[in-house]
């Protein structure tokens, strides 16, 4: 059934020839779905940066950001609300390909860095900076980065055995995050109230208060990883095959698995620094992209902009949906995520697919 | 039908008749299950004596069966013999919940923390705490229980209950669980007092034990562990797959119903007395599955000694680590629990159910 399925992505797509000899595939469905992406997540975008308790029209924010706007305007847009939008925007998109990744590679849908210890990792990390030593804002983030990358390499090492099969990888990742999540709730009882408030709120993730300081790291990375990640979608596509079809292609298994393991924690690390583990963003997109888009293999682009835009949303919704409380977005992902993640599993089972 | 069906007890008589070895391997097996009923003895004696005020074992009889008064008495009947009760009580249940669901979703990784039903009952806590003012643990039990029935049956039926795949199910008591918890985390958010009741709660402990809680938990534990031994044999026949257990005559929709009552009975009354504790209902039937093999009826007692040893166990050892004070039960068995849980990854192909 899936193989057919595939034949028929496959068929679908187009090539494009040019004169001097080169093809370029290209899957009109996949394109159009990835340009519809792009196009809600700015749209919204646009509209989140001009809502608020100085509300401005969409208008108005385009023509801020162009160079047109009042001095007020220009004040709001580049110093409050453009860094937070524009940190939403990547942090979805760098949750989404770590995502995307690790279900790959782990061949499994539930083999988010969610499921692999990874957000435990991040919070462990970070609950030590904010409930032992009482840091700020970056040395949190960079407790979360430590924490998550050490837990990465402990799962990446443990589940390594003549090579990582995937089901093994998912279940250290499993048995990591059960140890975390009780390191996770002792710091949370040893804690003050206050501590233990802040702890919570950064474990539900969070972008209120970010800025400028927090947007060039996030960029940096994900400039590079980003299309390091797409230039490996064509390996990683033969990886899902299973290992000796890989090999028999001709892909070098345990590089790619290795250079893909390794962005995928980078990029969900700095997502998380910069915003606290929030949940579903990783488990979902990728899924919700492979059916947009309806083709195999990872999806790499368009799990980017669909988490982008997950995103955006999501902060809409908790920032703008509540009245007065404005909740973090990661109740909303969380909510919507697995609201969404429920209703597919039953239009899946009614059309009899899984 | 046109053939008439077998007598029920056939199968088994010729089984056993064609086999003469398992006599041997069943006197191991309960020779094994004796060994492990004084191990859990041991460790009841343990619980009672070790904590922030020592107790000499002498003493531990003595408190227990005749009461004078004394100092050390006082702290084994109010303190310490609640705490072992309720211990061996949650124990035995999430032992017992974890080897039930393992077989009937046919799924290693099935738990009741990964299909939800800790959730569950996160969720109906923090409501009870934050909408209805409840404040005592014995109040949360009702709570508790409902949130992981409606969490669990929620999760089997979206798993597709007739033809549940482990993915599908995993992947629905995920998706219930982490809406359950965007849930939880508002409501703590916005009410840091739920949170200051309910952090305490989450984290899984044994030390608010009171005869009040134990009272509340134990009618439903006690139906909860009768329903699981009831559907051994059913159980038995379904972990060769749906077909081969209608054909050796299971009646796989009522069992699969008994089982998720049991494992809601057993873990929602659990988890409301003590909070969610994780890994002792995932890692204490594949432990005991590489003593026993697969067969239900040596797993589930096993599974019932062994569990309370391990919970018990990791009680006394948190009260000793941290003197005065103490690490909860649940963080103790976290951290014993996964790099045993890893090392059995590890170390062969996981039992495929």
């Amino acid at each position: 059934m899936k193989a057919v399925k595939a034949v028929e992505a496959v068929r679908a797509a187009k090539a494009i020839r040019t004169p001097g000899g080169l093809s370029v595939r290209v899957d009109p469905r996949a394109v159009l779905a990835v340009l519809l992406l792009l196009a809600v997540a700015l749209g919204v975008a646009v509209v989140l940066v001009g809502s608020g308790d100085f509300p401005m029209a969409p208008g108005e924010v385009v023509a801020t950001l162009l160079g047109d706007g009042t001095a007020a305007q220009e004040f709001i847009v580049h110093d409050v609300r453009l860094p937070r939008v524009l940190v939403a925007l990547l942090v979805g998109a760098a949750l989404a390909v770590g995502g995307a990744l690790f279900q790959s590679i782990a061949r499994n849908p539930l083999g988010s860095p969610d499921v692999l210890g990874f957000a435990q990792g991040s919070s462990v990390g970070a609950l030590t900076v904010i409930v032992l030593f009482g840091g700020g804002s970056f040395a949190t983030a960079g407790g979360a980065m430590a924490g998550g990358l050490a837990t990465g390499a402990a799962v990446y090492l443990l589940a390594w055995k003549r090579g990582v099969h995937g089901y093994r990888l998912v279940l250290v990742g499993i048995g990591i995050a059960a140890m975390l999540a009780g390191a996770i709730h002792y710091l949370v009882t040893k804690a003050d109230l206050v501590d233990a408030t802040r702890a919570v709120l950064w474990m539900t993730g969070s972008l209120d208060g970010r800025d400028w300081s927090h947007f060039w790291p996030l960029l940096a990375v994900t400039a590079v990883l980003i299309p390091l990640s797409l230039a490996y979608g064509r390996p990683l596509r033969m990886l899902e095959m299973g290992d000796d079809a890989a090999y028999a292609l001709g892909i070098r298994v345990e590089r790619t698995r290795a250079v893909l393991t390794g962005s995928a924690v980078l990029l969900t690390a700095v997502a998380t620094a910069a915003a606290g583990p929030i949940v579903f963003v990783a488990l979902s997109a990728p899924q919700l992209a492979r059916r947009l888009t309806r083709s195999p293999g990872p999806n790499v682009a368009a799990s980017a902009v669909m988490g982008a835009a997950l995103l955006v949303v999501a902060d809409w919704v908790a920032t703008s949906a509540f009245g007065d409380r404005r909740l973090p977005v990661g109740v909303v992902t969380g909510v919507l995520g697995g609201v969404y993640l429920l209703w597919l599993l039953v239009t899946e089972r009614k059309a009899g697919r899984i | 039908m046109l053939v008439d069906s077998p007598p029920e007890q056939s199968a088994d008589r010729t089984a056993a008749a064609s086999a003469p070895e398992p006599v041997r391997r069943h006197a191991l097996r309960a020779a094994g299950l004796l060994l492990a009923v004084g191990v859990l003895a041991l460790v009841c004696v343990a619980s009672i004596a070790i904590g922030a005020k020592p107790v000499p074992v002498s003493d531990v009889w003595h408190g227990l069966f005749q009461n004078s008064g004394t100092g050390s008495d006082v702290v084994i009947r109010d303190l310490r013999v609640p705490r072992t009760v309720l211990g061996l009580l949650v124990g035995v249940a999430l032992g017992l919940s974890g080897a039930v669901m393992q077989a009937l979703t046919r799924n290693p990784l099935a738990e009741p923390g990964l299909l939800g039903v800790n959730a569950g009952a996160s969720a109906a806590v923090v409501t009870a705490i934050s909408f209805f003012g409840v404040t005592s643990i014995s109040g949360y039990v009702w709570f508790a229980l409902l949130g992981a029935g409606v969490v669990s049956v929620v999760v089997y039926l979206l798993g597709g209950s007739r033809g549940a795949t482990p993915v599908r199910l995993a992947l629905a008591g995920t998706a219930a669980t982490a809406a359950l918890f965007g849930y939880v985390n508002a409501v703590q958010l916005l009410d840091s007092a739920a949170l200051n009741r309910l952090r305490f709660w989450t984290v899984g402990s044994l030390a608010s034990a009171d005869p009040a809680t134990i009272g509340k938990v134990a009618p439903f534990l006690a139906a909860g562990v009768v329903l699981a031994l009831l559907i051994v044999r059913p159980l038995n026949a379904m972990e060769m797959g749906d077909d081969t257990a209608r054909a050796l005559g299971a009646h796989i929709n009522r069992t699969r119903v008994l089982a998720m009552a049991a494992v809601t009975l057993l873990c929602g009354a659990a988890t409301a007395a003590c909070g969610p504790i994780v890994f002792i209902g995932l890692m204490v039937p594949h432990l005991v599955r590489a003593v026993t093999g697969p067969d239900m009826r040596w797993i589930l007692p096993y599974a019932a000694v062994l569990a309370p040893v391990l919970l018990l166990g990791s009680d006394v050892v948190g009260r000793m680590v941290a003197r005065p004070s103490e690490l909860q039960v649940g963080v103790v068995t976290a951290f014993i629990g996964g790099p045993v849980f890893i090392h059995l990854v590890r170390r062969k192909r996981m039992a495929q159910l």
